[in-house]
C-alpha cells in the first residue's frame, strides 16, 4: 500500500502512505440486531501505534462495535477500512484481514482440546503456513512473554482464568498482528487475576501496538491510553485524552456515568 | 431397634418373599430336566462353540464395523450439510435423516439388499452382492440417519466463541470446523455414539433375511440354524451368550465415560 489516491470515490483500492491511514477506520457504522438499533451511525479510527480504550455502560454497543471491527458481527451499514481495506466489499478476503488482527475475548475462547503449546500453534500453521518448528519457537517466545513458559504443555482447563486469557493473548500475538482488539478482557476473571492481565496489555501498549480496548478498568484507561472514547445507546457521546474524558468531561451523560464507576455507593 | 433399621428391614424382608414367590413358581412348573437338556447342553455346546465364535462372532463384529464406519460417513456428511449455507443441501440431508428414521432397519435391508443388484444390473461388481455389501451398505444408511442428529447435536454443544476464536485468527470455516469443532464434537458424543454401536451390534442380525451363505452368518442367524439342526435350543443362548459378551464390557465402557463427561472434565 503506497502512493495516494485522491479519488473520494470511496472504493476497495483507496490507498494512502502508511502514515496517513488509521489502522481502524469506521465510518457512519450502524448495526441492527432485528428492530433492534444498537449501532446508529458511529464515526470511529484508531491511527498506527494507538491505544484506544472504549468505555460505557453495558449495552452502549461497544463490543458490537469491536466485534464489527473484524466483521464476527455483520455491520448493517456503513464502512469499515482496515489499513485501507473495506472488509465489507465482498471481494475482500476477509482471512487475510483477519490475520493482521488479534482479538481477545471476554471469555478467552482457548481450544480446550489442544494444550498450550496447541492453542498456540494451530493457527500458524493452518493460516500462516509455518512449519512446527517455527510455529513451536514463535509460541515459546510469545509465551514467555506473558510469563508463562512452564505452562506449555498444560491443557487449558488446568489453568486459572488469568492464566488462560494471558495464554490467549499470547495465542493471538503468536500470529504477528499488527493491531489488537480487546473485548472486555477482564470482566471474566477474579479481581486478584485482573492485574496479571492488566500487565500484559500495558508492556503490549508500551511497546508500541495499534489496540481497540473495550474495558470498565477506569485505571487502566486512565494510565495507558492514548485516547478514550465514550459510548452510550450505541452512539459515541464523546471523546479525547483520557485525562480530560475521565476527570472533566463535558457531556452530562459521561459525568453521569463515571460517577457511577468511581462512586458506586453514592445515591 | 431404631425406626430407620426396622423400615430397612421390612424393605429386606419384602424382597425376599417377592423373590421367594417368583423362584417358587418356577420351580414348581418348570420342567427342569428338558429344560437342562435343551438349553444348557454341554455336548451341543462343546459341538457347535467354536464355529459360534470363529464364524458368528467375528461376522456379527464386520457387519457392525461396517456398518458404523459407513454409518459415521454417511452421517457426518449429512451433519455438516444441515448446517450448510445452500438450502437445496439442507433440505436434503433433512429428506435422508427423516425418511431413513422413519422405516424399520428390516425393510431397508431387503430393499438394498435385493432391490441394489437388480437397479444397478451388471454395473455392479460381484463382490457388492456379498452379504457383507449390501447389509453393511443398508446398515449403513440406516444408522447414518441415527448418527447424523448425534453429530449435529454435538457440534451444536460446541460453544460459538470457539468458532469466533478460530476465525478471528483467520482460519477459514472448514479448517475451523475440522480442526477446532469436530474435534470437540466428537469428545461430547462418545456416550451416545458407543450407545448407537450397540444398537447397531444388535440390528446386525436382521442380515440374515438376505440369504443364509456359509461363512458370511452372523450371530442369530448361525444360533438358529445350529438350534434347528440338533433340535436343541443351546446354540440359541450360546449366542445370547456371545451378544452380553460383547456389549456388556461397551455398557460399562459408556458409563464410565458419561461420568467422567458428567464430571466436567474435557
Amino acid at each position: 500500500m503506497s502512493g495516494v489516491n485522491m479519488d473520494s470515490s470511496g472504493s476497495s483500492q483507496t490507498v494512502a502512505s502508511p502514515a496517513l491511514v488509521p489502522d481502524i477506520d469506521v465510518c457512519n457504522l450502524t448495526k441492527c440486531f432485528g428492530d433492534n438499533e444498537v449501532l446508529k451511525g458511529i464515526d470511529f479510527s484508531v491511527d498506527p501505534r494507538e491505544v484506544v480504550c472504549v468505555i460505557g455502560p453495558s449495552g452502549s454497543g461497544k463490543s458490537t462495535l469491536l466485534r464489527c471491527v473484524n466483521r464476527l458481527e455483520e455491520p448493517t451499514s456503513g464502512q469499515i477500512l482496515i489499513q485501507g481495506v473495506d472488509i465489507c466489499d465482498p471481494d475482500t478476503d476477509l482471512n487475510q484481514v483477519r490475520r493482521r488482527i488479534g482479538m481477545v475475548f471476554q471469555q478467552f475462547n482457548l481450544f480446550p482440546h489442544l494444550t498450550t503449546l496447541g492453542n498456540l500453534m494451530v493457527a500458524q500453521r493452518k493460516v500462516l503456513g509455518r512449519s512446527r518448528g517455527q510455529s513451536e519457537a514463535v509460541a515459546r517466545e510469545q509465551l514467555e512473554k506473558v510469563g508463562l513458559s512452564e505452562k506449555a504443555d498444560s491443557y487449558p482447563s488446568q489453568l486459572s482464568g488469568g492464566q488462560q486469557q494471558r495464554v490467549a493473548i499470547a495465542r493471538a500475538l503468536s500470529m504477528s498482528p499488527e493491531m489488537m482488539l480487546f473485548d472486555e478482557a477482564t470482566s471474566a476473571l477474579d479481581p486478584e487475576l485482573v492485574g496479571d492481565v492488566l500487565a500484559v496489555m500495558r508492556d503490549l501498549a508500551q511497546g508500541g501496538m495499534t489496540m481497540m480496548v473495550v474495558t470498565h478498568e477506569m485505571g487502566f484507561a486512565a494510565s495507558v491510553a492514548d485516547r478514550v472514547v465514550f459510548m452510550a445507546d450505541g452512539v459515541v457521546v464523546e471523546e479525547g485524552p483520557p485525562a480530560q474524558i475521565l476527570e472533566d468531561p463535558r457531556q452530562q451523560r459521561t459525568q453521569q456515568f463515571l460517577s457511577q464507576v468511581l462512586n458506586p455507593m453514592s445515591d | 431397634m431404631t425406626r430407620q433399621r426396622r423400615n430397612l428391614a421390612l424393605q429386606w424382608l419384602a424382597f425376599a418373599a417377592f423373590l421367594g414367590a417368583v423362584v417358587g413358581f418356577l420351580w414348581a412348573t418348570v420342567d427342569w430336566p428338558v429344560v437342562r437338556r435343551l438349553f444348557f447342553s454341554g455336548e451341543v455346546l462343546a459341538d457347535q462353540f467354536p464355529t459360534m465364535i470363529t464364524e458368528g462372532v467375528r461376522n456379527t463384529l464386520v457387519y457392525t464395523l461396517i456398518g458404523f464406519g459407513g454409518g459415521l460417513v454417511f452421517g457426518l456428511i449429512a451433519a455438516l450439510m444441515r448446517r450448510s449455507a445452500i438450502p437445496p443441501a439442507r433440505v436434503l440431508a433433512l429428506a435422508y435423516v427423516d425418511i431413513m428414521r422413519s422405516l424399520p432397519a428390516l425393510l431397508v435391508i431387503i430393499i438394498v439388499g435385493f432391490g441394489l443388484p437388480i437397479a444397478f444390473g451388471e454395473s455392479l461388481p460381484d463382490w457388492a452382492n456379498s452379504n457383507f455389501a449390501a447389509g453393511g451398505f443398508a446398515l449403513a444408511l440406516v444408522a447414518g440417519a441415527y448418527l447424523a442428529e448425534t453429530i449435529r447435536s454435538g457440534l451444536e454443544a460446541v460453544p460459538k466463541g470457539q468458532t469466533e476464536a478460530a476465525r478471528s485468527l483467520g482460519m477459514k470455516s472448514g479448517q475451523t470446523t475440522f480442526t477446532i469443532v469436530l474435534p470437540q464434537a466428537f469428545r461430547i458424543i462418545i456416550p451416545p455414539l458407543t450407545n448407537e454401536f450397540i444398537l447397531l451390534l444388535k440390528d446386525s442380525s436382521l442380515i440374515s433375511v438376505l440369504g443364509i451363505v456359509v461363512g458370511q452368518r452372523e450371530l442369530t442367524t448361525i444360533g438358529r440354524q445350529f438350534s434347528n439342526s440338533t433340535g436343541n435350543y443351546t446354540p440359541l443362548i450360546a449366542a445370547a451368550l456371545c451378544y452380553v459378551g460383547i456389549t456388556l464390557p461397551l455398557t460399562f465402557l459408556v458409563r464410565k465415560l458419561e461420568k467422567r463427561a458428567n464430571a466436567g472434565s474435557r
